[in-house]
């Protein structure tokens, strides 16, 4: 097929370089410099989609970020797919594939189409909700159908070959849009010397003056783009950005810039100079002041069918027919509330196709631009619009009738115009969406018809945006908005004078947004008010009948605003009808919130770097080498990688554990425990400290000694646990979980700062410098003693003694600590020795049947110990009572330290709450489930009290069954009783409740 | 995102390195132990959320290390000062109260 809807000559298009692409499997030429959109068109393609919920034929309507209709699949390969696409914004490349997101199984013969139909009368706003509320279990079925039918787009399913990145900047001035104010702006702050970032979402900048009938200067306005681009270039402090979206404006002028550096190339970035390209990236911009150049949105008209293709904004056909040398069809008719919008009839006379009429709902409309028109003798027909399009895949006619606006009615008789484009333009609305994403909600201008921003600091709109809209009004907005933005960012600025625009008159514009009907809403044939989500006059008409009053409750109910595009073109005739049938004004139907973000980003420029490696940093010990050589498996704790297991040859996990536990308990092992938090702590008031961080007391710990201590926060529940030990009088070394390390040192300072400035202590982590390993089992002495210099025996290096010694030559601090019950030693060298010590054990501890065990290992270890990990035995509501540490309370300490006071709560002291105790499945090979819920009656109806959970379960080799530890209300009182586990899959096991200590009660084996 | 003046460090610096944590000023009572259930829960757990002047502690965490606090409004998250820890706010509800009586005065 070839480019029927070209012109011969003009637009902004290079037809020396012909491109070739894909829509919906058939293949079309277009120009370098088209849009996929002016490209379509170019072809004659009128049906781009499929509605949304009533599946009718749709169009393009628009030419830029506004527009509901014609969104597409993008992609030649899966890994480039890219769903959402404005094909309005999207610049055309050679060997481009798109198709239609809605339409199953094709946007020319859509089976939805049939339900559609039938959807005049069946499917009216809530429909889904009506229809499919019950039974609740069919949901995922409906949901499935419902999705296949409205299709939505998809993601790929394949990785994303691309790369993205994120950068940081600071400027003076941010301005965003380079239309005419914009650029204006961008020059005035940039010749003060202010450091300026000017950015615009389109393939070029110039905004309106690309498609501009008007000159400055005396020249086409293109040239003054042309020039000012050029000496923005040159300024050293400027930053222009092209195809670049301000898609979020946060608070104190944080703006995210999402430019698109290769998306106009190819679907996948092209290599360029041998190297691979950064697809989109994210700009992060701190603006000291933001002119916001963000220019209007004209508001069509909303008229019965005015969804057929053919039906467009009067303004996208001058874009069309200037910019991108392409016509909509042969033969217009244009409906109108103003002035400005004459241009699309003057563009389209001007490239010699036939302007049926121009349709004025003005009685007596008299500005230059109708006068340009009656010198063409062109028709216009005042005082009347369109009040509907006839036609089914393409506009046929146009029905034209005499309007009350204030009564809201059609005078007298219609005639019907036959045309193949309608152009509609009901007037135009600032482009607010970035003065509101921080909440500021935006003021209604009768005398603009629209909403204009509401004011945020720091931040200048111009132009459009502003509500000044003839050209010489924006240039002079855009130089003295930039000026001031670069003075009030403290930089001297000289005036300029703008360049000369010969004036334009325009007429007053009417208020019109729904244009009657020979019909009531109800049952005229439907008048689109949001078309990319099927919203119609009537639907909003019925919300408001239901009693869904406020604009907020119309917009949930019909969906108004909630496709994509956020309602850019509908929300404004939305709010006006809601306040015609509600009988209110426009600013009190209120209006609604807009988002970031303004147009669909994708997740890759979100994303930028932070992905795979870098989603999040991972953190590794001095001996992961070793641990990866010796084929360990690993575990995330927090960010750590810690070795889970270390498994032989084709050993299972379960095999490994079992194996590693027993030569713990028989022999000797080895723990990689170099992850634990630890915190240096000195002054003179580092014991004092202690007694107030610690539920226990510290007074009495002696230089050598270590003691276990637990943290509660001030309301009782336990937050932390560690050993912390006593290396002189004002010195101590505290190890923290793992996962707690950054929160421990925080709310030591947090204490430390506001509460206790009086106490002379500092904190260092030192987690980091200290690589840890804990050696444990009947051999660890005679094992360490082989490599160290100070006397390892019983007497002279004592449970819970500290001592600083070499190790393999090292100087190391030993901790002679158990966390397995095991006669034990956790040895501390400066993490860069790590290596050389741990490699010196293993040459020594083969004799010893030394044995590298994982977290798996010390967890089932602890576990028959009974010894409690945090956030795996608490959650937050546990207290040291709950887990019968009371050993651990100092109650007599004088300082009322942090936690004690709430221990004394009613709610703290109940004696039903949950306890910790242990569990001793009845069938001694089970191991329950860890989360599980207990019960205390074999029968089970629902509802019925739970009363506990299992915190942590384990298969003990030592004691040769499966065991839990759980959490159970009066727990305490309940060992020796059984309780019922049930379970998803229907049975119910059972458990005796034990003591939580399985192994060594005494605890005679770690004092050996 | 929050544009934060750390008196500390006495600059402007990005939100990311800080952290929120909750409401100043609330004091832990200095008797704990003589304290009843209620005020002991009250200042355990009962936080104002007002709409409007909000007086709230940072963390400096990714910076200086130091706490310290933030006037801000939380209809329109303007900043209007930031103080260190144990020093008393500039701006009230109070203060402001007085300042458009003052100025209805003057009018
Ligand atoms: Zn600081």
């Amino acid at each position: 097929m070839s480019q029927r809807n070209r012109l011969g000559a003009g637009g902004r298009i290079d037809r020396k370089r012909p491109l070739r692409f894909t829509f919906n499997g058939v293949s079309y030429q277009g120009y370098a410099g088209d849009t996929l959109a002016s490209a379509l068109m170019a072809n004659g393609v009128d049906v781009l989609n499929r509605s949304f919920k009533y599946a009718r034929p749709r169009g393009l309507v628009t030419a830029g970020a506004d527009e509901p209709n014609a969104i597409v699949q993008l992609g030649a390969s899966e890994a480039g797919q890219v769903p959402n696409v404005r094909a309005t914004q999207q610049a055309l490349y050679e060997g481009l594939v798109a198709k239609s997101t809605n339409g199953w199984p094709n946007v020319d013969r859509d089976l939805m189409g049939v339900i559609g139909k039938l959807g005049g009368q069946f499917m009216p706003p809530g429909f889904y909700y009506k229809t499919f509320m019950s039974p609740a279990s069919a949901w995922p079925k409906y949901e499935q159908y419902i999705r296949k039918a409205a299709g939505l787009g998809r993601s790929p399913i394949e990785n994303d070959p691309d790369i993205y990145d994120h950068m940081n900047h600071h400027c003076d001035v941010l301005v965003v849009g380079a239309g005419p104010a914009g650029l204006a702006a961008a020059l005035a702050a940039g010749r003060s010397g202010a450091r300026v970032i000017v950015c615009d979402e389109q393939e070029e900048m110039g905004g309106s003056l690309l498609d501009s009938r008007e000159q400055i200067d005396g020249k086409p306005a293109t040239e003054w783009v042309a020039a000012v681009l050029a000496e923005l270039a040159a300024l050293p402090d400027v930053l222009v950005l092209p195809r670049t979206t301000a898609n979020g404006y946060h608070d104190h002028n944080f703006v995210t810039l999402h430019q698109r550096r290769t998306e106009h190339l190819a679907d996948v970035a092209p290599a360029a100079d041998g190297r691979r390209q950064v697809r989109a990236r994210m700009h992060k911009v701190r603006a000291g002041r933001v002119v916001l150049a963000t220019g209007t949105h004209e508001r069509p008209l909303v008229y019965a069918r005015n969804d057929v293709p053919g039906n467009l904004v009067a303004g996208a056909v001058s874009t069309y027919i200037r910019r991108f040398g392409v016509i909509p069809g042969q033969r217009l008719v244009l409906s109108t509330s103003n002035d400005h919008a004459y241009r699309a009839a003057l563009d389209w006379h001007d490239a010699g196709r036939e302007v049926v009429a121009i349709v004025d709902a003005r009685e007596r409309p008299d500005g230059d631009l109708v006068a340009a028109a009656r010198s063409r003798n062109i028709r216009i027909i005042t005082g009347s619009a369109v009040i509907e399009a006839l036609g089914k895949k393409r506009v046929s006619a146009a029905i034209v009738g005499a309007i009350d606006i204030d009564g809201f009615s059609v005078k007298g008789s219609t005639q019907e115009l036959a045309c193949d484009t309608i152009a509609s333009s009901g007037g135009y609305s600032p482009v607010v969406h970035l003065a509101a994403h921080t909440g500021r909600r935006p003021v209604w201008r009768e005398d603009i018809l629209g909403f204009v921003s509401g004011g945020v600091p720091g931040q200048i709109p111009a132009g459009g945006v502003a509500g000044r809209w003839s050209l010489a009004d924006a240039l002079g907005d855009g130089f003295e908005s930039g000026a001031r933005a670069a003075a009030e960012a403290g930089l001297s600025t000289r005036s300029f004078t703008p360049p000369t625009v010969a004036p334009v008159r325009e007429g007053k514009p009417v208020a019109l947004y729904q244009v009657p009907h020979t019909k009531p809403t109800m049952r005229a044939p439907k008048q689109f008010v949001d078309q990319q989500n099927d919203v119609t006059a009537a639907g909003i008409e019925l919300a408001t009948r239901e009693g869904f009053e406020s604009i907020e409750h119309v917009k949930r109910y019909t969906g108004l605003g909630f496709g994509t595009d956020q309602g850019k073109l509908g929300n404004i005739n939305g709010m006006a009808i809601a306040a015609r049938v509600t009988g209110q004004t426009i600013p009190d139907t209120g209006t609604t919130v807009f988002r970031p973000n303004y147009t669909p980003i994708t997740f890759g420029a979100i994303a930028g770097r932070h992905c795979d490696e870098f989603f999040d940093p991972r953190r590794y010990t001095a001996l992961q080498g070793w641990h990866v050589e010796r084929g360990a498996k690993f575990e995330e704790v927090g960010q750590w990688m810690r070795p889970w297991y270390f498994p032989q040859g084709k050993e299972s996990m379960h095999d490994a554990v079992q194996r590693e536990c027993s030569a713990v308990r028989e022999r000797v092992g080895i723990l990689d425990a170099s992850t634990l938090g630890k915190i240096e702590i000195q002054g003179k008031d580092a014991r004092e400290f202690l007694n107030r961080l610690y539920t226990n007391a510290w007074t009495k710990l002696e230089p050598g000694k270590c003691r276990y201590g637990l943290m509660c926060k001030d309301d009782g529940m336990v937050m932390d646990d560690g050993v912390t030990a006593c290396l002189a009088e004002n010195h101590f070394h505290m190890t923290t979980t793992t996962g707690g390390a950054a929160g421990v040192l925080d709310w030591m300072e947090l204490w430390h700062q506001t509460e206790w400035p009086e106490l002379e202590v500092y904190f260092n982590s030192t987690t980091d410098h200290w690589a840890a390993m804990t050696i444990t089992g009947p051999n660890a002495r005679k094992l360490l003693a082989e490599l160290t210099d100070i006397d390892m025996s019983n007497e002279a290096f004592a449970y819970m003694d500290c001592r600083e010694a070499k190790v393999a030559g090292v100087p190391a601090r030993i901790f002679r600590i158990s966390f397995t019950g095991e006669l034990s030693f956790e040895v501390n060298v400066q993490a860069n020795y790590a290596m050389h010590v741990w490699k010196a054990l293993f040459e020594q501890g083969d004799k010893h049947g030394l044995t590298p065990y994982g977290t798996e290992t010390m967890h089932v270890l602890r576990a028959e110990k009974g010894f409690i990990i945090i956030g795996q035995e608490t959650d937050g509501s546990v207290t040291p009572e709950d887990l019968g540490m009371q050993w651990c309370v100092g109650y007599k300490k004088p300082y009322s330290w942090i936690g004690r006071r709430a221990l004394s709560r009613p709610d703290t002291k109940r004696s039903d709450r949950k306890q910790l105790v242990g569990l001793k499945p009845l069938d001694p090979q089970l191991v329950l489930q860890e989360g599980a819920q207990i019960v205390l009656e074999k029968e089970i109806r629902i509802p019925m009290p739970m009363v506990g959970h299992v915190t942590s379960s384990y298969f003990s080799p030592t004691l040769g069954h499966g065991f839990a530890l759980a959490l159970l209300k009066g727990g305490s009182q309940r060992i020796g009783q059984t309780v019922f586990l049930p379970m998803a899959d229907g049975k119910v096991h059972a458990a005796e409740v034990v003591s939580p200590v399985f192994y060594d009660p005494q605890g005679a084996r770690q004092h050996v | 995102m929050l544009h934060i003046y750390c008196p500390h460090c006495d600059e402007h610096r990005e939100e990311e390195e800080f952290r929120p944590k909750g409401e100043a000023h609330i004091a832990r009572p200095t008797e704990p132990e003589k304290t009843s259930d209620e005020d002991w829960g009250n200042y355990l757990f009962f936080r104002k959320n007002p709409r409007g002047l909000h007086h709230e502690q940072w963390f400096h965490a990714a910076g200086c290390r130091k706490f310290f606090n933030v006037t801000r409004d939380t209809v329109t998250y303007e900043i209007l000062e930031t103080y260190k820890v144990g020093q008393q706010p500039a701006v009230t509800a109070e203060s402001r109260k007085r300042q458009a009586s003052d100025q209805g005065a003057a009018k």
